[in-house]
């Protein structure tokens, strides 16, 4: 043996192992085996804190206050108001449990509807929740860097052109718009009306036929760039303590009790204890107890509450009552055309739900539409069509603006919009069957520009049970079991 | 140089007088007859570069005194004296209409704009270098489009081309 060790000495070129290599079957980083088996035989000593034997760490937490479901604008939104509201400080342990953190523009799939987003805000609603939750949001826009600040950290741009929406009516609509124009301004939104002489005045590139009243939105209205405040609210998330996750939500572990009602029926209770979240790209899930649960998947909020049991019953019950969101797919076209618009352009929404805007100062505008029913495309990849553009989108553009028969398409992106198919308007509040599931899903486009004003909201529900700043009482579950419709007019 | 040389010129009208004082310099220029004969303080501050250091500190100063000013209808500039503090006259003046505000160097922001918002016959605004006007605040001068002939925004730094693309509602 020693003439043996003398040998792996002396030979030249031979890397010297030393001892620990002579068998071959031990691996070259002892060190940290070493380490690693200490702390094993030390979690096991009494005594010690119980950790598993092995190395956990790239798992969620097992226990948690409050999961979200989702880790987009809205989801962002409730986990900060979450933590803002909440009594003493680390008082609430939040995980924000997200499909695809690196929200890439991948062609075929892309959880978030955040990223691809027009990114405009404006207070030309026909419900008077949704003017006051854009107020409030443009409230905290303007002063965003006071309501998001983390130190050492740049501060947030949001690049917000103030330029104003215009909503261009037709004979049978301008009733609506009118009655909608003075609502909105009780609630203190700066809207005026214009006629079509006005229009023509002040926007000569306009072509006002077939439009009867338009409304332009003078103040607190406009576009700004989605992706600023959201990496914003991700940075301000992490420094008040919330886990972001990167995983997906496979099942619920529920239970349930029969409960009377005051009219005497039987209904069944469900309350969610775990929920299991599993790993991308692995078999492995890590069952994480918690008291609430918040549904803020967007495109695939109705995947999530079919895990939870909503829908499953007859249909006409409220066990039957589906979540009736799912993912539409949507385009947004850029294009460059030199004769277009000048800087004073709004964001424009034509009469048949062709809108566009302008995009910095390069003569770019940003546009898309709205189809119809029939002409939904297929949201099960992400692939643009760029025919939708030459058919459906670019007659109606030259229609109003004649000079966009000019415009060459730069590029094209599509994104997925959270649809509540019923009524096209959001989702708040409670399950009234699973107790501890909130749902703040389903704006249907509008999600963006009302999310600090919805976080705030599910955070009151949640920390305080019922909604203390806006009322969102018009936007709960129970219209969908009940068949009444909180419809908008217009929806961009 | 014939600019900033003007400028200082203007300033050096009003102090001139206490610059005696300290640089025991004798005339004082009017702006005409500076142009042909230079004074020996321009003399001297053309020959020695901290005495135009000195002098464009002096003129600072002094301009950062005169920083509010309002100017009623048909009357002249009303401004705040040295200590910061205006004229009791001002309070005569509650019913008359007010026609130009030059709020330069002010520290105004958004809430603070809506004071000035009621103005309806303001004809002149200058908000230059004020830190906090931005773009936030260009968007809510719509409210003065009718009147409103003169605007200046020089040197604001939170200014954008966001912004100055909503200046349109002026006409």
């Amino acid at each position: 043996m020693f003439r043996r060790v003398l040998r792996l000495g002396l030979t030249p070129g031979r890397q010297n192992r030393g001892l620990r290599t002579r068998r071959g079957g031990f691996t070259l980083d002892w060190d940290a085996k070493v380490s690693d088996v200490k702390q094993k035989i030390e979690c096991m000593m009494p005594g010690k804190q119980w950790g598993m034997p092995f190395d956990t760490s790239y798992l969620p937490p097992t226990q948690s206050d409050v999961v979200i479901i989702g880790g987009g604008i809205l989801g962002l939104s409730v986990a900060f108001w979450l933590k803002k509201l909440e009594s003493r400080r680390g008082a609430i342990r939040v995980l924000v449990v997200e499909q695809d953190h690196t929200f890439f523009f991948s062609q075929y799939s892309r959880a978030s509807s955040t990223g691809p987003s027009v990114g405009g805000i404006w207070q030309q609603f026909s419900v008077p929740e949704n003017v006051q939750l854009s107020r409030f949001s443009i409230n905290f826009l303007r002063n965003i860097n006071e309501h998001l600040a983390v130190v050492d950290a740049p501060l947030v741009d949001l690049r917000f052109s103030p330029s104003g929406c215009l909503l261009l009516a037709s004979e049978k609509d301008a009733a609506t718009l009118e009655s909608n124009v003075n609502m909105q301004r009780q609630e203190g939104a700066k809207v005026c009306l214009m006629s079509p002489e006005q229009l023509r005045n002040k926007f000569p590139w306009i072509n006002v036929e077939g439009v009867a009243l338009a409304s332009y939105g003078m103040e607190d209205e406009g576009w700004f760039d989605a992706w600023s405040l959201f990496e914003g609210l991700r940075r301000k998330v992490q420094s008040m303590g919330v886990l972001l996750y990167q995983g997906e939500v496979t099942r619920f572990i529920t239970s349930s009790s029969q409960m009377e009602t005051t009219s005497g029926e039987q209904v069944v209770l469900k309350r969610i204890h775990k929920v299991h979240v599993k790993i991308n790209k692995s078999l492995e899930y890590q069952p994480v107890e918690c008291s609430v649960v918040i549904n803020a998947a967007g495109a695939w909020s109705g995947k999530v509450a079919e895990l939870a049991g909503i829908g499953k019953g007859l249909p006409g019950t409220l066990q039957g009552t589906k979540l009736p969101v799912e993912p539409r797919k949507r385009y947004v076209h850029l294009w460059h055309c030199p004769q277009g618009p000048g800087l004073e352009t709004p964001l424009v929404a034509d009469i048949n739900g062709v809108y566009f805007r302008r995009e910095g100062l390069g003569s770019n505008y940003l546009g898309g539409c709205s189809p119809t029913e029939e002409e939904e495309p297929d949201p099960t990849n992400l692939e643009v069509d760029h025919d939708f553009f030459q058919n459906k989108v670019w007659p109606h553009l030259i229609q109003r603006v004649p000079s966009f028969k000019t415009l060459k398409v730069k590029s094209a992106w599509a994104g997925y919009y959270d649809y509540n198919t019923f009524d096209q308007n959001g989702v708040v509040g409670p399950h009234p069957l699973v107790v501890n599931m909130y749902f703040a899903t389903g704006f249907s486009g509008h999600g963006l520009q009302h999310s600090p004003g919805i976080g705030r909201a599910v955070a009151e529900m949640v920390l305080e049970g019922e909604f203390k700043t806006i009322d969102m009482s018009p936007f709960f579950f129970n219209r969908f079991y009940l068949e009444e419709k909180l419809q908008e007019y217009r929806i961009l | 140089m014939a600019a900033p040389r003007a400028f200082l010129r203007l300033g050096a009208r009003e102090w001139n007088g206490r610059a005696r004082g300290i640089h025991g310099a004798s005339e004082s220029a009017t702006p005409d007859r500076g142009q042909k004969k230079k004074t020996l303080l321009q003399f001297l501050s053309d020959h020695f570069r901290d005495v135009q250091a000195l002098r464009e500190y002096l003129l600072q100063k002094q301009l950062s005194k005169s920083n509010w000013k309002n100017r009623f209808q048909d009357k002249e500039w009303i401004r705040a004296n040295e200590r910061g503090s205006f004229p009791t006259e001002f309070l005569n003046f509650r019913e008359v209409p007010v026609e130009a505000v030059d709020a330069s160097g002010c520290t105004i922001n958004y809430q603070g704009m809506s004071n000035l918002l009621p103005l309806k016959k303001l004809r002149s605004l200058s908000l230059e270098r004020c830190p906090h006007v931005d773009d936030w605040c260009l968007g809510r001068l719509h409210l003065l489009a009718h009147s409103l002939q003169e605007l200046s925004l020089a040197g604001c730094p939170q200014v954008s081309e966001r912004g100055l693309a909503c200046l349109h509602h002026l006409q």
